[in-house]
Formats: C-alpha cells, sequence, structure tokens
C-alpha cells in the first residue's frame, strides 16, 4: 500500500465512507500532500464508492484543494481591496524576489508555492497573508520576507 | 444642525452580561413556541446580510414534519470588508454554541454544524474543544443536540445558503433552485435553519435580556444593533457594535479621516455611497442593509480600481453555472477596461449598466444578482473616474 492510500484509508476511518465525507476526506488529503494528485482522486473514488469525475468535479472547485502539485508551504497573499490599499503589491514583489518565482509558481526545491487568495477577512489589518493555515496580518514587505525565512529553516 | 452621536452598544462581546450555559438552562424551561415568540417578537433579522426574519425562519421550520432536521452556523463569511465573525468566534463562541442550542431545541433538532471557511483554518483546534466541552455540558442538561464542525475550502460562494449545503454534502458548491426553502429541504434535503454568526449569538442575548430590550435600541424596521466591520481609509478601524438606523453622516464623522469620499455599505456586494449622499442615507433595513462592511475611501483612491477590484472579485468567485453571472461579472470586467482605454466610447458604460441590470434579474442566485449594485452606483457616482 502507498502512503497516499495508507493516508485516504485512515481517513475514510475517521469520517466514513458517504457521500458527504468527500469534502473532509479531500481536506484531510490537502493537509497532507499539498495537493490532490490523480492517484489520490481515484483511491478517494474507490474508497467513497463514487466515480473519480465526480471527485475531480468537486476537488476542482475549491481554491484550497489545488489539483497540481504545490510547495510545502503554501503563501496566500490577500488582493482584496482594503488589503490592496495597505500595500499587498509591495508585499508580493518582495516574496517574488526573494523566493525567485512568481504568483502562481512553486520554488525550485518545492518548498514555497507564491498564490494570491480573494479576502482572507483581516479587512482591518492589512496586508494579510497565510502560510498554510497560519495567518500573518499586518505584514511589510520586510516582515513578510522574515517569516518565509523561518518557515525556509523550519523544515 | 444637531449632531447625534453613534449609539456604541455592547452585547455581542459583553462576557459579564450571562454566563451561556445558564441561559440554555433557563431557556430549556420555557416551551419551543414561546422562545420562537420571543425571537420572532424581537424583530431580530438576519445579520449575514439578507435581513430574513430569523423568528419566522424559526417557526417555519419547526412547523415542518419530519424527524431530521438540521441547526447550520453560517461561518463562511467572505464578503470582502467583514470580518466580524471570525472574532465573534474566537472571543465569544460559547454565544454562538448556545444560540445553536437554542435553536436546536425550538425547532426540533438534534444535529447542529458550524460551517467554517478554509480561510479560517487556524480557529479549528480551539473550537473544536469548545464544541467537545460543550457537547458534554448539553448532554448533562438532557439535552439531546450535538454539535460538528465543518470546514470550507476557499469558495466565497459556499457563504450562498444552498451552495453552502451542497458543500457539506461533498459536492461542488453551486447554489440550488429556490424554492424549496431550506426551512423545508435545506441540508441532506431536511428543514434546515441555517444563521448567520452574530444572529445566532443575538437569539442567545435576546433568550437573556428579553425582546423588549432588544427591541428598544434600533428603529421601527431595523431592532437592534449590529456588528459593523470598519476598514479602509478610517485611522480607527476595526470591530463596532452599534444601533441599527444611524445616519451614515454621523457615521462618516466617527470613522472617516476627514476626507471621506466613498463609503462602501455592505461590501463588494453592496452599495457604493458617495460623499453627497452621506446626509440622507440610513444604515439599516429601511436604508441600505448590510452584513457588517464598512469601507471607507478617501479622495486619494481611485473608485475605478476600487470598481476594477470588485469585478475581478466576481469573476473569480461567480460559480459559473449560470450564464448571466459567469459571462456577466467577465464582460463588465473586460467592458470598464475597454472604456479606460479608450477602446469603447464612455457611452458604453450605459450599455454595461444595462448588462448589470439583466444580471440582476437573471441571475441564479445573490451572487450574480448582486453586482449591479457595486456596478451601477460606483459607475453613476464616479462616471469620470472610471472614463478618465
Amino acid at each position: 500500500m502507498t502512503n497516499t492510500q495508507a493516508l485516504i484509508k485512515d481517513l475514510v476511518g475517521k469520517h466514513g465512507n458517504s457521500r458527504n465525507a468527500l469534502m473532509p476526506v479531500l481536506q484531510g488529503v490537502v493537509q497532507q500532500e499539498r495537493y490532490l494528485s490523480e492517484e489520490a482522486m481515484l483511491e478517494v473514488a474507490r474508497e467513497l464508492d463514487i466515480s473519480a469525475a465526480e471527485v475531480y468535479g468537486t476537488a476542482s472547485f475549491y481554491t484550497f484543494l489545488d489539483t497540481v502539485p504545490r510547495g510545502k508551504c503554501i503563501i496566500r497573499v490577500c488582493k482584496t481591496i482594503t488589503c490592496h490599499m495597505a500595500g499587498k503589491d509591495q508585499v508580493i514583489q518582495a516574496l517574488e524576489e526573494t523566493l525567485k518565482v512568481k504568483v502562481g509558481e512553486t520554488t525550485v526545491d518545492r518548498k514555497f508555492t507564491l498564490l494570491t487568495a480573494n479576502c482572507l477577512g483581516w479587512c482591518h489589518k492589512g496586508p494579510v497573508m497565510l502560510v498554510n493555515d497560519d495567518v500573518y496580518p499586518e505584514i511589510t514587505p520586510h516582515r513578510a520576507i522574515e517569516i518565509v525565512e523561518e518557515y525556509a529553516k523550519k523544515k | 444642525m444637531e449632531k447625534k452621536q453613534l449609539k456604541k452598544v455592547d452585547i455581542i462581546f459583553a462576557t459579564d452580561m450571562c454566563d451561556p450555559m445558564d441561559v440554555l438552562a433557563k431557556t430549556l424551561q420555557r416551551s419551543p413556541d414561546e422562545v420562537i415568540l420571543d425571537v420572532i417578537d424581537s424583530g431580530l433579522k438576519g445579520r449575514g446580510g439578507a435581513g430574513f426574519p430569523t423568528g419566522l425562519k424559526w417557526k417555519f421550520t419547526r412547523n415542518e414534519s419530519g424527524d431530521t432536521k438540521y441547526v447550520i452556523c453560517n461561518a463562511d463569511e467572505g464578503e470582502p470588508g467583514t470580518f466580524k465573525d471570525r472574532e465573534i468566534l474566537d472571543r465569544v463562541p460559547e454565544k454562538v454554541l448556545v444560540g445553536m442550542a437554542i435553536c436546536g431545541y425550538a425547532i426540533g433538532a438534534r444535529e447542529g454544524y458550524i460551517y467554517l471557511r478554509g480561510e479560517y483554518n487556524f480557529l479549528l483546534k480551539g473550537l473544536q474543544q469548545k464544541i467537545d466541552k460543550f457537547n458534554a455540558k448539553a448532554r448533562e442538561l438532557g439535552l439531546d443536540y450535538t454539535i460538528y464542525l465543518k470546514s470550507g475550502s476557499g469558495a466565497y460562494i459556499c457563504g450562498e445558503e444552498s451552495a453552502l449545503f451542497e458543500s457539506m454534502e461533498g459536492k461542488r458548491g453551486e447554489p440550488r433552485n429556490k424554492p424549496p426553502y431550506p426551512t423545508r429541504a435545506g441540508y441532506n434535503y431536511k428543514p434546515t435553519v441555517i444563521n448567520n454568526v452574530e444572529t445566532l449569538v443575538y437569539t442567545t442575548m435576546i433568550c437573556t435580556l428579553g425582546p423588549e430590550q432588544f427591541k428598544a435600541l434600533g428603529t421601527k424596521d431595523s431592532r437592534g444593533s449590529k456588528v459593523f466591520s470598519v476598514s479602509g481609509d478610517t485611522p480607527i478601524a476595526g470591530i463596532y457594535e452599534l444601533e441599527l438606523g444611524m445616519p451614515l453622516a454621523d457615521f462618516v464623522e466617527e470613522f472617516g479621516d476627514g476626507d471621506t469620499k466613498a463609503v462602501q455599505v455592505g461590501g463588494a456586494s453592496g452599495h457604493c455611497v458617495p460623499r453627497k449622499n452621506f446626509n440622507n442615507t440610513v444604515i439599516g433595513f429601511e436604508g441600505i442593509p448590510t452584513g457588517g462592511s464598512m469601507m471607507v475611501f478617501n479622495s486619494s483612491r481611485s473608485m475605478y480600481n476600487v470598481l476594477h477590484d470588485y469585478l475581478e472579485f466576481f469573476t473569480e468567485e461567480s460559480c459559473g453555472q449560470c450564464t448571466p453571472c459567469r459571462v456577466g461579472c467577465q464582460q463588465l470586467l473586460k467592458g470598464i477596461e475597454a472604456v479606460k482605454r479608450g477602446e469603447r466610447k464612455p457611452d458604453y458604460l450605459d450599455e454595461l449598466k444595462k448588462l448589470a441590470d439583466t444580471m440582476k434579474l437573471a441571475a441564479k442566485c445573490g451572487l450574480g444578482q448582486s453586482v449591479a449594485n457595486p456596478f451601477n452606483s460606483i459607475v453613476d457616482n464616479f462616471r469620470e473616474e472610471i472614463i478618465y
């Protein structure tokens, strides 16, 4: 059994194999592997006894259920209006220069993916970014780089 | 003109007003019908933005036959400019859980769900612990009711109630046709009450204070107070609970930076009010209703950028199911870009306004229907900024 198969078996054990369990199972896979591989989606379909097309249909709808490979740390910078006004462009530029990638791309070492996101719900403390599930409000370009460096050291 | 003071209220976040578990215990001594009558009597309307009377929603669901009913707390707060639900769930989660249990008791449901947006995943762990504790305590009170926590995955449209049900059922978050309404066929097509986080806290507080004290606040059409999320060009951005029915001018006086050009009331899907209308605009269901988002813009801001930002948002967040919304959002965005570049004449904006009006009539859900709000209000009031 591959790691992915074991993970999915475990998740289905926890959430059940009904259709209603599809989202928690997919979310659990993304939590571990950062994206849904073809193998993972086929395996989920088999476990829940639904067609793989249905799994892909659901997965492809949601921004956080990526179906293309992502880095270990996914950075999402809020781009909605108040964060825009508070300087998200400078933050993104600083991150692009530090990570040597453009928005939407993953670093060569597969550690970081840089993305933008719609309103993250911190409009009074913009600019804000998420690194995986962790939130960092009121960042400056300098602070954003510090945060990325901390994550780079961790892994 | 005499200046009226904005009335600040402290009901939602107050921790000294009640012990939520005591409120639940006391409420369980009363009959479900009495509880529903109190909520109806309070005049409470939904705080998520749409403003449906909460008590009626509960009554309709109670009146449905069937053994399985659900309570859902809509914590898929995604409207740009809104961040109150996160703050409420972070600071006073017990009040939310008690509101859900009171609702469950009133309508005869044994299960409640919180649907938390994926962007707030950092709240999951702490909230799950609070829920586990609460479930145990509810059982001690003899209440057969369990609350579960579900997580979203980054889709604004899932805040629309029927899209939220679809998402909980493991499907794409595409809104359903209505009717049937959730009170008849909601989650798993069973009778369901779906309320906003803030609404549920107010029901807890109505059970604490009684409907009279709640009703004493606000106006005839907008009873009570409301939590506002204030952001943009203001020196004091943050969360404020204010009495409903205030003139926008008073709000700007309190929160503006002295150079306020416009306020976007109700988030990206709300209305843009220019300075000249501050005096004759009321914040409430009789004027401009809002889920609480108040974005303040000063005269250094380009309203073209603001509108462009909103349209990009809607283009990305449209679920793509119905043509008016999917294509309409794209064309409005391309349209203002073409006018800006001079490829289209200024009167093309009037064509685009017609398209926005068509979306209002023909789109399937609130997302597509409300794009005309920001579009028309910004184009009408700041036409020259869009063109030049």
